[in-house]
């Protein structure tokens, strides 16, 4: 496995020809000169990051600034069009490495849920245990059962998801992902497609996790959230980091124009402004 | 501005105006009602309904027929069954190398799909039937495989456009959700997307259930014994008799319909379950 012993001496052999110093035995996710683009569109233009364990780190910034993306490339969903994406040890980057195996280190949780309509939720929290990890069914069971307590959904392990509010179907998702012991959780906008009423059981899910001690990459809108849970907040726009630092600061007193006037739009979402179409962020 | 524009609307609708719409529209059903009652009572008057009743509904013929007709009921049905069962199997197969990323899996699969929509189905009966084992002396051991092979093998060809829908109709996060809990995308299609898909084509897929059943009447071109009669045969052999009429034509009809219908409501059933799933 991609344990953590090995961590520094696989990095290290391979800071040779990239010129990277190794990853230092905490480092979880480092990211180097990522780009990506879509076509001739250059959604990400050099992105360097890195995240250590038991780090909460949240990524905010407009829609369409590329942090959908980032997230996206960081378990490879997306393939990034330059640079390095190193993940507890191995180059996620190079085209030999076993993604199925890294993946099932690496928690993932979707905007629209993604629960598989077709299994029950205890069905959904058991099939890549069962067919990837190759857990015996009552062991798979008992992990399933414990991740629902977890996200205070164990009553409902015999629903399906179609039964469920998207709230319910987001803590679901999150167990889901628990399941598989994963050494690092992304959220990919988790609350965006929920009722607010229904967004803040969700964020007392992450927040517990993330006191749990969970390494977490977190992109948001819900700015209470990423300053009082985040330990660092990202903000990226136009495909680049602006901004990063301690939450308080990065949300508290930003530092670049940009952040000034992104967070004065999200904080106070119901001032309308007055018609100055040149301005408006293109979605 | 807007005033203006008020004022205008309100001269607009102050105009006289002729016969509303609602009363157009009753006039012109009125008119419709009286042109089929007109049609019904000429046809009841001046039809020979003994006539009619004897030569389409003659009791004795129904009664000669009746003891062969659940074995032809039967046998279409195995057909049928063969022929479907051999269309899914390769439809599905031919869907995923339409999705492949191999080019020439994804060419083959388009060729062939081109190929037997595109010739009758009597051609590829024929051909099954007689003309493979002429050419290559292959034995095709009974009627039931030739006939399932001939009107599967051009089965699949639809089936596999059906089912290529059916699986790019789930949603890609269906697949990424699968990917990252560390799914191999094998594996992901597997427990997740065919799975997925058969419930989206399952109504398309009983539609070719019942296209199936009636083609299947095409195996009376191959030359049937006695046990091997389906319907279509069956009621072709009823013609033999001087009284038969167009009896034997009606039942054979009738027992096509009564394997046919149920199957349509169940397809529509279905169609209506998927759409409020999806919904």
């Amino acid at each position: 496995m991609v344990g953590k012993a090995n961590k520094t001496s696989k990095a290290g052999s391979q800071a040779g020809p990239a010129e990277l110093p190794p990853l230092a035995p905490d480092e979880v996710v480092r990211i180097t000169g990522l780009r990506k683009s879509f076509g001739d569109r250059e959604v990400l233009k050099g992105i360097d990051l890195t995240i250590r364990e038991g780090e909460v780190v949240c990524v905010i910034g407009p829609s369409g600034s590329g942090k959908s993306t980032l997230l996206r490339c960081v378990n490879l969903l997306e393939k990034p069009t330059a640079g390095r994406v190193d993940l507890l040890g191995v180059d996620a980057t190079d085209p030999d490495v076993d993604l199925d195996r890294l993946r099932t280190h690496v928690g993932m949780v979707f905007q629209q849920f993604n629960l598989f309509p077709h299994h029950s939720v205890l069905g959904n929290l058991m099939l890549a245990q069962r067919k990837v990890l190759k857990r015996p069914a009552d062991q798979a069971k008992a992990v399933a059962m414990q991740n629902l307590e977890k996200v205070n959904m164990a009553d409902r392990a015999d629903s399906y998801p179609a039964q469920l509010s998207g709230g319910q179907q987001q803590r679901v998702a999150i167990a889901r992902a628990l399941s598989m012991d994963p050494a690092l959780m992304l959220f990919d906008e988790p609350t965006s497609a929920l009722d607010p009423e229904l967004v803040g059981d969700v964020l007392a899910v992450m927040r517990d996790l993330a006191r749990g001690g969970m390494t977490m990459m977190v992109v948001t809108h819900e700015m209470a959230f990423a300053r009082d849970v985040g330990d660092r907040v990202i903000f990226l726009d136009d495909g680049v980091i602006q901004e990063q630092g301690p939450a308080a600061e990065v949300i508290g007193a930003p530092r670049t124009e940009r952040a000034r006037t992104f967070l004065r739009r999200v904080l106070h979402p119901t001032e309308i402004p007055e018609t100055d179409l040149g301005e408006t962020e293109p979605e | 501005m807007s005033e203006n524009q008020t004022a205008e609307a309100r001269q607009d609708m102050a105009e006289p105006q002729g016969m509303s719409p609602r009363r157009r529209a009753q006039l012109v059903r009125t008119v419709q009602y009286v042109v089929l009652i007109a049609i019904i009572l000429v046809l009841a008057i001046k039809m020979d309904w003994p006539r009619i009743g004897n030569r389409m509904f003659n009791l004795q013929v129904i009664g000669n027929l009746m003891p062969r007709l659940p074995l032809a009921l039967l046998n279409t049905l195995k057909y049928t069954a063969g022929a479907f069962v051999i269309g899914i199997t390769g439809g599905l197969l031919l869907a995923l190398m339409k999705l492949s990323s191999v080019g020439p899996y994804r060419w083959i699969a388009h060729i062939y799909t081109e190929f037997f929509r595109g010739i009758p189905a009597l051609v590829v009966v024929l051909s099954v039937g007689f003309g493979v084992p002429m050419a290559f002396g292959i034995k095709i051991p009974s009627i039931w495989a030739k006939i399932a092979i001939s009107l599967g093998v051009i089965s699949a060809a639809y089936v596999s456009e059906t089912i290529r829908a059916g699986l790019q109709a789930v949603p890609k996060g269906q697949v990424e959700a699968a990917r990252s809990l560390g799914m191999s995308h094998t594996s992901a299609m597997i427990h997740v997307v065919i799975p997925q898909a058969l419930r989206i084509v399952l109504p398309p897929l009983t539609n070719e259930f019942i296209m199936l059943t009636k083609d299947t009447s095409l195996v009376y071109a191959l030359g049937l014994m006695v046990p091997e009669f389906e319907l279509t045969k069956l009621g072709q052999d009823s013609l033999n008799s001087a009284q038969a009429g167009l009896t034997g034509m009606v039942v054979v009809g009738v027992a096509y319909l009564v394997i046919t219908i149920p199957l349509g409501f169940l397809a529509r059933h279905l169609e209506k379950v998927q759409q409020k799933r999806s919904a």
